[in-house]
């Protein structure tokens, strides 16, 4: 059934890395009749194997290789070498993801004429907008099996849910509801209904949420033109005396260095990795990296505001029961900058288990004033926020002085919030708390940032060569065969979780890719 | 591993375990072990010595003080210090915080009465590695114990009871 190919085939396409951007792009070449060499980093893990424990579940699934921190962020200080909290496995984060699947509204892709030059940000409109993308969200939805969307119908709400929903109603918030989830809501699927587990982070035991790793990896698989190799790290995309990439080098799980040739490849590795790659592949020819005669591979990198918080009741809300992410408030997701500052965030109910709930609630705190919350862990309900944050030069990717298991340079990832990133999350704690005060909260608590989930912008979408790192097809401005599929793309982050466009520009690369190789243009 | 080393002491009769043994702050201390006046927990040393690790013990306590949950979890939380390669570091690390201790409130960590004495003593320490390194150690030693969660009512693991579609993911009842 899976298509095995040579090393020395250099008619392939070469994926690197199969979570949301990589897995999906591989299935849809594959579906095309392309044939797709996937390399992935981490191992594979089904449904069977997730945990309902989250720490066995981090260690089972979460990306633990040596990373280094910088900036003021709280996470350098408090996780210094756990920058971000993303997978390394078949399917990458999509195991790990809550499955909020949101659309980019219209005026969010052209940010930089929408909100006016800010200072100390790289605003810069995307090179595509809303009327293009469109279909390519529609597929997107209807890949996902998106609630609200088509005729999918919503989630039920939980208990965390309710008090959130009752209380953003009586703040005057419209639009509240069960979210948009690619999650299955009904019996009629492909997946199992949602068993409102409340695991959906340790990845989700009936296979109810959407993850590459059983859907779109086994369809490519299925039609013998995708090949996934697991436990291949690739440590360097080479390329010829034309300037054309002609394969990549791996590390197998054995620890052989292997050449694979491609005649494309596309680089899906999330946004710390894949421009950790481009930059690591430096050569005589491109002395700063592939694709960075513009210098802007690492820069701009977004992680979106996040932020939690948690309120205490006197009664118990129990908010770990059922699916993780809930419910949305996107009442503040409008541009309107009377509040203070540009762009808007959405809020989200999460809840962390008891364990998590230690490790992150005020990261370092100790003593009665943090004990005395977690003993009301029982009465906690929890809200996330995401909110645009500024793209800016300096928050970057770049190569650590220390080395990985394989020897080669680490990603160091440097971030410093943007004064319109506290101005919101101020603003979005604030509204976050009246939330809970409205029902009645005994305390409230404005949680800081996790260890990012949502990593963006590292590689930059821009109309003109200079000022970003590749086109609107994700294809490399310097090196026609050379692209990049995953959230590194991202020239702004917009207020809406990422993965939904990271699938729909997937979607259309993959249809782009198939096109061009045909009409013998790649 | 520290469960077992309790289990094991659990045989030992009141009596024997009693017996030549002095009372340090809420412990006692024994020829090579540690216990409570009233316990049903007793742990046998391997490298440490009983009164600094009735030291940790209350150090654990004071850094996160739970008042609902027993001594046992806390014992079974700092028990990977007592091992060779770590009795060192901790006992270091104990001497400290007696000294500091003597300096701040004239008597030894264990002998002092009040919880925000013995608080404002880590504070001071609250910045060196001995410290961060037990405070850290504490997150995952106290709180990832699967039997203290349902003290907090987290009920941990739900996938092998089908979920919570029919156990109550909407059972709240106080919303208007
Ligand atoms: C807890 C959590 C909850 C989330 N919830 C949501 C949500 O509700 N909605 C939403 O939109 N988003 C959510 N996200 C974010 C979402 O998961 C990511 O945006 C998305 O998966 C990113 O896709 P990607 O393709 O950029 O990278 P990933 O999905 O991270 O995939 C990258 C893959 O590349 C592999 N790789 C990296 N380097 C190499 C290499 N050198 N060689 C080979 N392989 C390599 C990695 O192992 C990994 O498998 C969540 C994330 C987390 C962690
Ligand atoms: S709550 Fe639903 S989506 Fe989340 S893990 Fe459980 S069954 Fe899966």
């Amino acid at each position: 059934m899976t298509a095995p190919f040579e090393l020395t085939d250099d008619s392939v396409v070469v994926v690197i890395g199969t979570g949301a951007g990589g897995g999906v792009l591989a299935n849809e070449l594959a579906q095309r009749g392309v044939s797709v060499v996937a390399l992935e980093a981490g191992g594979r893990y089904l449904p069977e194997d997730y945990v309902n424990d989250e720490w066995d579940s981090f260690g089972q699934l979460a990306w633990t290789d040596t990373r280094t921190t910088s900036g003021d962020w709280r996470v350098a200080k408090d996780f210094s070498g756990l920058p971000a909290w993303i997978v390394k496995a078949v399917g990458g984060t999509t195991t790990h993801w809550a499955g909020a699947s949101i659309r980019f509204q219209p005026h969010e892709w052209k940010a930089l004429t929408n909100y006016g030059a800010v200072d100390g940000a790289t605003l810069l409109d995307w090179p595509i907008d809303a009327e293009e993308m469109a279909p390519w969200y529609d597929l997107a939805e209807a890949k996902l099996g998106v609630t609200r969307t088509g005729d999918r119908p919503g989630l039920p709400g939980n208990n965390n849910f309710k008090v959130f929903e009752a209380g953003a109603r009586k703040l005057g918030y419209e639009e509240v509801h069960t979210g948009r989830m690619a999650i299955q809501s009904t019996d009629d699927g492909d997946r199992i209904k949602c068993q409102q587990t409340g695991f959906c982070f340790q990845g989700c035991k009936w296979g109810a949420k959407w993850s590459a790793a059983y859907t779109d990896i086994p369809d490519g698989e299925a039609t013998g033109n995708l090949e996934v190799r697991e436990k291949a790290h690739v440590a360097r995309i080479l390329h010829d005396d034309s300037g054309k990439v002609t394969g990549v080098e791996y590390f197998d799980e054995d620890g052989n260095l292997n050449f694979q040739a491609a005649r494309i490849v596309a680089v899906a590795g999330n946004s710390f990795e894949s421009p950790r790659l481009l930059l690591n592949s430096a050569s005589s020819m491109f002395p700063d990296g592939l694709g960075n005669s513009s210098g802007h591979v690492g820069r701009h990198y977004m992680r979106h505001l996040t932020g939690s918080v948690y309120g205490i009741f006197d009664k118990p809300v129990r908010m770990w029961r059922g699916t993780t992410m809930a419910g949305i408030v996107a009442d503040e997701s409008k541009h309107d900058p009377s509040r203070g500052f540009v762009g808007g965030y959405e809020l989200e109910t999460l809840s962390l288990g008891l364990p998590f709930m230690a490790a992150f609630l005020d990261p370092g705190a100790w003593g009665r004033e943090f004990t005395s919350a977690l003993d009301q862990y029982e009465n906690m309900a929890g809200m996330w926020i995401v909110g645009e944050d500024m793209p800016q030069a300096d928050n970057r990717v770049t190569l650590s002085d220390a080395e990985d298991q394989w020897g080669l340079k680490v990603a160091n990832v440097h971030y410093s919030d943007h004064p319109n990133d506290i101005a919101m999350r101020d603003h979005a704690y604030r509204q976050g708390a009246a939330i809970y005060d409205a029902m009645g909260a005994t305390r409230t608590m404005p949680t800081p940032p996790y260890p990012s989930t949502h990593n963006l912008g590292t590689n930059r979408m821009s109309e003109r060569p200079e000022d970003g790192v590749v086109n609107r097809w994700g294809q490399t401005h310097d090196i026609a065969n050379l692209f990049v599929s995953d959230g590194s793309q991202f020239t702004t982050g917009a207020a809406e979780n990422p993965t939904l466009t990271i699938v729909a520009l997937a979607i259309r690369q993959a249809d782009h890719i198939a096109s061009e190789m045909s009409a013998g243009n790649l | 591993m520290a469960l077992d080393t309790l289990t094991d002491m659990r045989r030992m009769t009141r009596r024997q375990l009693l017996t030549g043994a002095t009372a340090l702050g809420a412990f006692v201390i024994g020829n090579g072990y540690v216990t409570a006046a009233k316990a049903d927990w007793a742990t046998e040393m391997v490298a440490m010595k009983p009164e600094d690790f009735a030291t940790l013990i209350q150090m654990a306590r004071d850094i996160y003080p739970h008042d609902r949950v027993a001594d046992e979890f806390y014992v079974r939380a700092v028990k990977s210090y007592d091992v060779q390669d770590k009795a060192e570091m901790a006992e270091a690390g104990i001497r400290a915080l007696n000294q500091r201790s003597r300096e701040m409130k004239g008597e030894d960590y264990l002998d002092i009465g009040w919880e925000r004495d013995r608080v404002d003593v880590l504070r001071s320490m609250e910045d060196d590695d001995f410290f961060q390194t037990v405070r850290g150690g504490l997150v995952t030693g106290l709180y990832n114990q699967k039997e203290v969660w349902p003290i907090f009512g987290y009920e941990g693991s739900s996938y092998e009871h089908g979920g919570y579609i029919d156990r109550g993911f909407d059972d709240i009842t106080w919303i208007g």
